[in-house]
């Protein structure tokens, strides 16, 4: 592996008293697509925000594409597509107006060629002139992504791409994002969504302005060592009853199934057997899931 | 549809109450508005002005010329603030607006005045604002008479009959038939400017900011200096279509004489309008949103409006109220406007106005360019 896309170290950064982002570390490698989860407020965008020179951090150092994160913004800024997490494009001026500003603002050779090849692979040549703000949100989302896309950055930022859109274009989105990566893009997305984190090489979870776990998803469900049992058509009074067993640190009903987890394993075990015996229901081992490592991680940590 | 519930409406009334006060600006606007009105209305504005700067050229000072002239200044209208050598220098005061009234005493003033010779007594008035001047001239020649009476005793007691011993001649300059438009609406090329430029500016920003495109703006490789550039040359071609129309309406609608250099005018109009461009861009960087770049500017055109000799009489306001019109770019470009137009100023007499405009400019920039960083931060 060359020199890491991202590497940064200690970055701090406070509003007022408030502080945000707390001493985070991070090494981000080309061509992979990078997870940063954490609960709202952890600091997610503050992060993004001083990675692509949008806000100065108060401490820490590093390099993002090889430029300095302190002073160095200009340079990043050419060589990174940022996409916020509310659209923030011109709601009115036109699609294809829209595109042209984005690539005259980048300075590119051809503009008119590259917004005519953008509308081209977006499928939207023959709306170009409508105006932006009356796209739906899944073709803002598209439209965004085009036009942060269009000065062929090496890194792109992606603050919550995905909130508010349906299903099948999300599962669209992220086609498109692992084509990207696979032709060399690197991508950091922030997101909520467990199913997003799943798709993603590395992750790295953030809470209270600390990283607080880095590594494959796999990893990270090691690292936490968390267990889980389910327990099958629960009685409507099981979890009341299982949050206070010994070992049990979660219990979260997913329709009639209830997930019970714990990072004592034994303990845990023992607890949902008697239980299972004592009701008659059944009760199995099974994969934590990234969710529920989250959850315990959050836990792990407590309230500021 | 259930009753009237006093409940609901408490629960509205208080909710509104708390948004009110956590509208640290508007909630500044409601008790400011109403405290600079009063000041502004209550103590700077004068229909009836007073104390009005004046000149004379004295030709030979004697007892009668004195007691004229202290007469003119217990009168309250007139304030003899220069005594020019010659009537030269004396109009030259009056062009630039330094004094209202010029005031020519000939030589042999007093003694044709014993003789009966009903002497002349001329007055020059910068009439450009017929308002300012109107009182004080009606005053004048009540206070001639008055004053002159008891010089005209004893023996001389038949002399002070009428027509009165001395012929007042008036001369209104600029504006001979003390027409009203013609210091009116040459002065609404300003307020307009004014209002327009400084709105347009504060929004086009703030609406950025509250859109959350600025962010979007921020994040490309965009300098602050081409983001304000390229903000503002717009509204300076706008600015200069709203020119053209109130100027061509001046002439051709209003017959306001147009005896000065248009282009000069043209000039001129350049350097207040960036003027008030970077009052907007300053304001626009202090505004969190639309509703906040709209008050400020109200609150920034409210004494502009007032203040600047628009609408009422400048040399009739107290000094206080003058010191703050003079930091007023609108105050200069009034001048500036109605100089040209009406005065046939040239570079050289309009300079005194063009200079305050670029010094403010200078300083609001750079209190703009402060706040405009290109972090969000």
């Amino acid at each position: 592996m060359s020199v890491p896309v991202i590497a940064v170290q200690g970055l701090c950064k406070s509003f007022g008293s408030q502080r945000v982002v707390d001493g985070l570390d991070l090494t981000v490698e080309r061509g992979r697509i990078y997870g940063f989860l954490g609960p709202n407020g952890s600091g997610k965008t503050t992060s993004i925000r001083m990675l692509c020179g949008l806000l100065t951090p108060d401490a820490g150092s590093g390099t993002c594409l090889g430029f300095d994160v302190l002073t160095e913004s200009a340079a990043i800024k050419r060589r990174v597509g940022y996409m916020t997490q509310r659209f923030s494009w011109w709601e009115d001026l036109s699609i294809e107006e829209n595109l042209r500003f984005a690539a005259r603002m980048h300075d590119l050779r051809e503009p008119r060629r590259v917004v005519d090849q953008t509308l081209e692979r977006l499928g939207l040549s023959s709306r170009r002139r409508q105006l932006a703000g009356t796209l739906s949100g899944g073709w803002k989302q598209r439209l965004a992504l085009a036009a942060c896309l269009m000065h062929q950055p090496e890194l792109l930022l992606l603050d919550e791409p995905t909130a508010g859109v349906d299903p099948k274009a999300r599962r669209d989105f992220w086609s498109e994002i692992h084509a990207l990566a696979r032709e060399g893009l690197t991508v950091l997305v922030s997101t909520h969504y467990m199913d997003e984190a799943e798709r993603c090489h590395r992750l790295a979870y953030i809470a209270y302005g600390k990283l607080l776990a880095e590594g494959t998803p796999a990893e990270i469900l090691q690292t936490v060592g968390l267990s889980t049992w389910i327990i099958e058509a629960a009685p409507a009074s099981a979890a009341a009853e299982l949050k206070d067993r010994p070992g049990v640190e979660q219990v979260v009903p997913f329709g009639l199934r209830l997930h019970v987890s714990g990072a004592d394993a034994e303990t845990l075990a023992a607890s949902v057997s008697a239980y299972a015996e004592h009701h008659g229901v059944v009760a199995a081992r099974a994969e934590s899931s990234l969710e529920d490592a989250f959850i315990a991680l959050m836990r792990g940590r407590g309230s500021p | 549809m259930n009753a009237f519930s006093w409940r609901r409406l408490w629960a509205v009334l208080a909710k509104e109450f708390i948004q009110m006060r956590r509208d640290r600006l508007t909630f500044a606007m409601m008790v400011g508005i109403p405290i600079v009105q009063l000041c502004l209305f209550g103590f700077a504005i004068n229909t009836d002005p007073k104390h009005l700067p004046t000149a004379v050229v004295v030709a030979e000072a004697d007892e009668h010329v004195r007691r004229l002239l202290s007469a003119m200044e217990e009168s309250d209208y007139f304030r003899i603030i220069a005594a020019p050598a010659s009537v030269e220098q004396g109009q030259a005061l009056l062009s630039a607006g330094e004094v209202l009234f010029l005031v020519r005493v000939p030589p042999d003033f007093g003694r044709e005045l014993v003789r009966g010779a009903r002497p002349a007594l001329l007055v020059e008035v910068d009439a450009t604002d017929p308002v300012a001047s109107g009182n004080a001239v009606a005053a004048l020649s009540n206070l001639l008479d008055q004053s002159l009476a008891t010089d005209l005793d004893g023996p001389l007691v038949g002399l002070a009959a009428r027509p009165g011993p001395v012929e007042l001649r008036i001369q209104r300059r600029y504006n001979p038939e003390g027409i009203t438009q013609f210091n009116i609406v040459p002065g609404l090329m300003g307020v307009v400017l004014t209002m327009t430029l400084i709105m347009m500016t504060g929004l086009a920003i703030a609406r950025e900011r509250e859109r959350g495109t600025m962010e979007n703006l921020l994040a490309m490789p965009v300098r602050p200096l081409e983001i304000m550039v390229g903000k503002l040359v717009p509204y300076i071609l706008v600015a200069y279509v709203q020119v053209t129309v109130i100027l061509a309406v001046s002439r051709f609608v209003f017959d306001v004489p147009v005896i000065g250099s248009v282009l000069l005018l043209l000039g001129c109009v350049l350097v207040f309008v960036i003027a008030n461009l970077s009052v907007g861009l300053l304001f626009s960087t202090l505004a969190r949103n639309q509703m906040q770049a709209m008050q400020m500017t109200f609150f920034f055109f409210l004494p502009s409006i007032l203040l600047s000799g628009f609408m009422f009489p400048f040399r009739g306001m107290p000094g206080w109220a003058q010191a703050i019109g003079e930091l007023l770019p609108l105050t200069h470009f009034l001048r500036i406007v109605r100089g040209i137009l009406l005065k046939a100023h040239g570079l050289a007499d309009v300079w005194p106005n063009v200079w305050p405009l670029l010094l403010f400019t200078l300083v609001v920039i750079a209190l703009g360019a402060k706040r405009f960083r290109r972090t969000l931060d």
